[in-house]
Order: C-alpha cells, then sequence, then structure tokens
C-alpha cells in the first residue's frame, strides 16, 4: 500500500505537494468537514432529505481532485460532495439537491461533473464513455470516477473496467475502499486480495493507496492522470479508507460494527493526520485552523441559505425539461395539475 | 390475533415460512445483520442462520440470477430489492430467465421465487427511491404480480407467494409500511393470489386501486360519501392474474370507475384495466373511465412530490366527474 505521509504525521520519503498546497488541501478538507457536519444537523432538522456522510475520507476525494485539469471530467456518487465541490460544483447546489429540488443537478457551463449517482455502479460507464467522447474529439481530457468497495460487485463494475481496458480511454476509476457498503463489510464483499488486485484481470494498472493519506493519494492520482492524459490507458486505484459516519442519517452503523473499531478508525482521521504534518513543519497553529474554521462556517452557512432561499418551484417545473420541446400530451397532463 | 403493521405482518410472514420449510431463504443487500433497510427480516438472522438469512455483494443482477439457480435447484429463496428503483440490474434476469423457463423448458424447470421490492414515493426520498414500476412487472409474462396494502395481506399474501410454484413479484407500498395496522391472525394462512378485495361497497362509482394509494382512495370514497355519492373501493392487489369477476364485476355494477395510481399514465396498469372495462363492460358504463395517475414526468424530488402524486382532492374531483349525468 502506497504511503507517504504517516499516521503519526511523519513522510516516509518526500512530499509530491509543496507546503502551501498541502495547506490548501488542509483547509479543503477541513471545510469539507464543515459542510459534512452541517448537513447532518440540517438533515436532522429536516431542512434536508437523507444525506451520505462522508467523514473520514476528505483526503481519498480532495488530493484525487486536486490531480485533475478543471476540463477533466468527475464523476461520483452520493457520497462525494467533497470530491464535487473541489471539482467546481457550487455547494449550494450540492445543498440543493438534498433539499429536494432537481436544479441542484445542473451544476454551471464550466464545471466538469455529473450530478451526484445514486444507482451504484452505472456511473462508471459513463466515465468511460465521457474520456472515449474525449479522446475521440482530439480533446486532452481525462475522466475521473469515484465509487465505493460495494460497487465492485456491480456487473457495471465489470464492463466498465473492461470497456477502458479495450478502447483504452482515459478513465481513471478510483475506489473509495470505505470498509462498508451498508453494513456488509469489505471482506464479506468480495474475495479478492484487495481491490487494487482486480485491475490485472482487465489488463490494466492497479494501486493500492492509504486514502487517509492526502500526499499519497495525490501522488497516485497524478501517475494516473498523466499515464491516461498520454494516451496509456486507464487506472484503478483503491484508496483505503474508513467511513466515520453513517451510511445515511437513516443508518444506525451499531448494528454492524462496534465502537472500537470506529474509535481506532479515528485515530486515523486524515484530518489530524495532515494536521500533524503541518504542525511538525512549523506551518500550523491553532488560530490558523480556527480562522479556517470560521471561514467555512461562513462559506457552508451562506450556502445553504442560497440553497434554501431558491423559491420553491411550482407545478410546470415537474413537466418542464423532460424533452427538448414537451409534446402535446405532456402539455396537456402539465395543464392538468396545474388545475 | 396480533396487532401489526404492514412492516411487522411481512416480518411475521417471512418468519414463519423461514420456519416451516427449510427449503426457503431469503437473500439481499443488508437483509442479514441490519434486517434490511427497512427492518423487514429484522431478527431473521439470529433466528435461522446465515445460510438461510443471507447478506449479498452489492449485485442485483446476482441476486435474482442467483435465486433463480437456486429456485430452479429446488430451494425457494426469497430475494429482496433494496428499493424498486434499483430492481432494473436485475431485470434482466427476470424478463429473459425467472418468467419464461417454466415455457422454454416445458415445465421441466421451474423457479418458484418470490422477489420483493419496495415501492412507490411520497417521503421526501432522493432519486430513484420512489418508482412504482409494476405495470413493467406485469407486462413481463410468466409472473405473479401482488401488493398488499394491509397487514392483514401483507402476511397471506406473502405465504400464498412462497407457496407458489411460479415467480412471484411481491410489490411493498414504502408509504405504508408503519402507516397502517391491523389484526394479523397469529397462525399461518394464505391469501389467494389473483383474488382483488372490495375494501368498500358502493352503489355509484368504482375506485379501483391498489399498493400505496389505497390510503388516499379510501379518503376520497369518504368525502365523497359527505356529498351524496355512494364510492365502491376495490384494492386490486394482484395485478397478475387479475381477479376481473371483482374488478369488473363491480364496475358492471357501479357504471363508472376511476382508476388510481401512482405510477406515471402513459401504459401504467391503468390503462390495461381501462381497456378491460372497454372489452367487457362497455354497456355497463354510465360515463367514460377515468384515471387518477402520476404524471408522464420522473418522479420529482421532495420539493415538487406533492404535484406528483394523486391528491385525494384530484380522486374526488374525478368521481364527481363521471357523476355528472347523474
Ligand atoms: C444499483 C443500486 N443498488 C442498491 C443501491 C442501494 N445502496 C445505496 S448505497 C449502497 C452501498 C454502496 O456501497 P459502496 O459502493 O461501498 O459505497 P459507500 O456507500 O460505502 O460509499 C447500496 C446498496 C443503490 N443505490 N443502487
Amino acid at each position: 500500500m502506497r504511503q507517504i505521509l504517516l499516521p503519526d504525521g511523519s513522510l516516509d520519503g518526500e512530499s509530491p505537494l509543496p507546503t502551501d498546497h498541502v495547506k490548501r488541501l488542509f483547509e479543503a478538507m477541513v471545510t469539507a468537514r464543515r459542510y459534512d457536519h452541517k448537513s447532518i444537523s440540517l438533515q436532522r432538522q429536516g431542512r434536508l432529505a437523507t444525506y451520505a456522510p462522508f467523514e473520514g475520507q476528505e483526503a481519498a476525494q480532495l488530493a484525487s481532485v486536486a490531480a485533475l485539469a478543471p476540463d477533466d471530467w468527475l464523476v461520483a456518487t452520493y457520497r462525494d460532495a467533497a470530491a464535487n465541490w473541489a471539482h467546481g460544483y457550487p455547494m449550494d447546489l450540492l445543498f440543493l439537491g438534498r433539499v429536494g429540488d432537481e436544479r441542484g443537478g445542473a451544476p454551471p457551463e464550466d464545471v466538469h461533473c455529473l450530478p451526484p449517482s445514486i444507482t451504484v455502479g452505472a456511473h462508471m460507464l459513463h466515465a468511460v464513455g465521457l474520456a472515449w467522447a474525449a479522446m475521440l474529439k482530439g480533446e486532452n481530457r481525462v475522466a475521473l470516477t469515484m465509487f465505493g468497495d460495494g460497487a465492485t460487485s456491480e456487473g457495471d463494475f465489470h464492463e466498465a473496467m473492461n470497456f477502458a481496458a479495450v478502447y483504452d480511454t482515459p478513465t481513471v476509476f478510483l475506489c473509495q475502499n470505505n470498509g462498508y457498503a451498508i453494513s456488509l463489510p469489505v471482506a464479506r464483499q468480495t474475495r479478492s486480495e484487495s481491490i487494487a488486485a482486480k485491475a490485472s484481470a482487465y489488463g490494466m494498472a492497479g494501486v493500492r493507496v492509504d486514502g487517509n493519506d492526502p500526499l499519497a493519494v495525490y501522488d497516485v492520482t497524478r501517475e494516473a492522470v498523466a499515464r491516461a492524459r498520454r494516451g496509456g490507458g486507464p487506472t484503478l486505484i483503491e484508496a483505503v479508507t474508513y467511513r466515520l459516519g453513517a451510511h445515511t442519517t437513516n443508518d444506525d452503523p451499531g448494528r454492524y460494527r462496534t465502537s472500537e473499531e470506529e474509535e481506532a478508525a479515528r485515530r486515523r482521521d486524515p484530518i489530524v493526520r495532515t494536521r500533524s504534518y503541518l504542525e511538525g513543519l512549523g506551518e500550523w497553529s491553532r488560530g490558523w485552523e480556527d480562522a479556517i474554521e470560521t471561514e467555512a462556517e461562513r462559506l457552508v452557512d451562506e450556502a445553504i441559505e442560497r440553497a434554501e432561499a431558491m423559491q420553491v418551484p411550482d407545478v410546470e417545473h415537474v413537466f418542464s425539461a423532460m424533452f427538448e420541446t414537451p409534446h402535446a400530451g405532456l402539455v396537456a397532463q402539465a395543464e392538468e395539475a396545474g388545475r | 390475533m396480533s396487532e401489526r403493521t404492514l412492516a411487522q405482518a411481512i416480518t411475521a410472514g417471512l418468519d414463519e415460512a423461514l420456519a416451516s420449510d427449510p427449503s426457503v431463504m431469503l437473500l439481499g443487500e443488508d437483509v442479514g445483520v441490519t434486517g434490511g433497510v427497512f427492518r423487514i427480516s429484522d431478527g431473521l438472522l439470529e433466528r435461522h442462520g446465515a445460510d438461510r438469512v443471507v447478506d449479498t455483494p452489492v449485485a442485483e443482477s446476482g441476486i435474482v440470477g442467483a435465486a433463480f439457480g437456486l429456485a430452479v435447484g429446488g430451494m425457494r429463496p426469497i430475494a429482496e430489492i433494496q428499493f424498486m428503483g434499483f430492481s432494473t440490474p436485475g431485470y434482466d434476469q427476470v424478463v429473459n430467465h425467472v418468467a419464461r423457463i417454466r415455457h422454454r423448458s416445458r415445465h421441466r424447470f421451474t423457479a418458484p421465487l418470490v422477489l420483493r421490492i419496495p415501492y412507490g414515493g411520497g417521503f421526501g426520498a432522493a432519486e430513484h427511491h420512489s418508482e412504482s414500476w409494476e405495470a413493467i412487472y406485469a407486462h413481463t409474462p410468466g409472473l405473479v404480480v401482488v401488493t398488499p396494502s394491509t397487514p392483514h395481506d401483507g402476511k397471506g399474501l406473502l405465504a400464498a407467494s412462497v407457496a407458489s410454484n411460479d415467480p412471484v413479484v411481491f410489490l411493498e407500498p414504502i408509504r405504508l409500511y408503519r402507516s397502517v395496522k391491523g389484526q394479523v391472525p397469529d397462525e399461518r394462512y394464505e391469501v389467494p393470489l389473483g383474488t382483488a378485495a372490495v375494501r368498500r361497497e358502493g352503489r355509484d362509482v368504482s375506485l379501483l386501486t391498489w399498493g400505496a394509494m389505497t390510503k388516499e382512495v379510501r379518503q376520497a370514497a369518504e368525502v365523497l360519501a359527505g356529498q351524496g355519492i355512494d364510492a365502491e373501493v376495490v384494492d386490486v392487489r394482484s395485478l397478475v392474474p387479475l381477479d376481473e369477476e371483482t374488478v369488473l364485476g363491480s364496475v358492471a355494477k357501479t357504471g363508472r370507475a376511476v382508476i388510481v395510481h401512482e405510477a406515471p399514465r402513459t401504459a401504467g396498469f391503468g390503462a390495461e384495466l381501462a381497456a378491460r372495462i372497454g372489452e367487457t363492460c362497455l354497456y355497463d358504463l354510465l360515463a367514460p373511465v377515468q384515471r387518477v395517475t402520476g404524471w408522464d414526468t420522473v418522479f420529482p424530488l421532495k420539493r415538487g412530490e406533492h404535484h406528483y402524486l394523486p391528491s385525494v382532492d384530484r380522486i374526488v374531483a374525478a368521481a364527481v366527474d363521471t357523476m355528472a349525468d347523474a
């Protein structure tokens, strides 16, 4: 397993990132966690629909996206709000989707993210197609797709890996192995020695990385993106991490794992690790982190405010965007519904 | 007799099926350790063991395809899909294998499995968690398709489904899981497949529905009663085979029909009912058949959901409309 930043905050080898860049990653991780905690509390207040927390997976999501160019595609899941946000998906729109408004699925023109995928597995193939299209159009673009360990059991995972390898599409498969698919531990999801090991069966590169180590995640993603960009084909990255929270706000992890296990996982928290690293360099202070927290709170609060301030859609909204131009039958139904 | 919710009644039915027949097994995502996302199989792993209550990998084609093999191989699997929106990866197995093995092997092989699928919206869920695709399954020849709307039917229809030598798609209305309660016999009993239930007798208009919509339809019938319209409420409950005697008999009697379903209108199961009414009791009709349905749109997220689901008001208005010439 590739590691650079060890759990105690020391380095094994050299950092692939200059310190100011690591500091920006730290800021992003702290901000994302604020978003995560806020989402859970908003859900409890009935202001958001079911929410899937990503606490503990910030390094896997943010350090990998840090290796993408703005024009690269990101095709991620319900759990990857941090990644989408880092790739330009406005936070208010991420909230809006959870408020229960379809407009949350429409990122701005210059943001190359598909709306978060709720169905497990299907979207990996979309990343293959997007990368393939870029290749055919001579665009120098890579598509990175994120998915969980559970998703590797869907047939679509197999088909996506195989297509990507057969057509040599510039696709990066990033599996966040967070230990569980709802209640099922990864050991009962697959008998493969690792998820990365599956890559060789498809004829592509596979690499296993400590997903709570932002430096190593960045490093392996950068390599995979570079390989894809120069026509070297797809890569499967397994980022080994842990979902510190519940599967969703409807889930009770106490039914399938122990609090000892959770506490042990907390000691591998990517934020703690990055903090100790920066502290060791003399680049961290309580005051600095407090300032990041304050700014994060402002950013997150403003985003949810903007989302909630968006006018509640009328009946027209339900019927719009079904076709380029609605046909007569649908128009008639919309009129009926409006009565 | 015990007072149970629909969810508890299905749990009791699963427990009984597992206890009474060693070839019955339950498989699906998270059905074991957590008892499923709706806790329907809560406690069954502890009672019946990990060989009989199986947590599967996240793979719907795997669940249905393996259940097919298990069924052909002599087991009686009850497979669970987490939400109807996720049933499609398994649908290829359903349409091309489960539903046709008896026919293509001239009875040599059969797949006596039950496919349990929670369905329907109305709880502000995320995308893909609110679908009502019963018509897709009803349109798949070779499948029995049932959906209980009362705790009594939850247990009794399940018993009949497990006993069936034909594959049964057992659709569970999510919105009713914990919102309906009723008396359920503790001993085993069957509600026969292929039977509808008249929930309220009436002379003026037949309200035909199934699943979660039975709730709004019953309420609408009370509102109509207040307006002097005596509505009959028919819970179709078995889409395939259809109890024509009860369903069409009701329409022949009242001369008016309002069909209510949550699914989109076009090619919904209501269209099938309307066609059968036209075929068999057109001359009994006193007014055109009305449909009150979901729209031909994607199921809306929370903010738009109330525009989509058939409301008591819409049902009442449609029924009143059929009475215009009375
Ligand atoms: C096709 C499909 N099947 C089932 C589900 C229900 N479901 C949502 S998340 C999930 C577990 C996925 O686990 P994993 O891929 O490991 O990702 P994680 O949730 O841990 O991030 C399941 C079964 C779904 N959304 N889509």
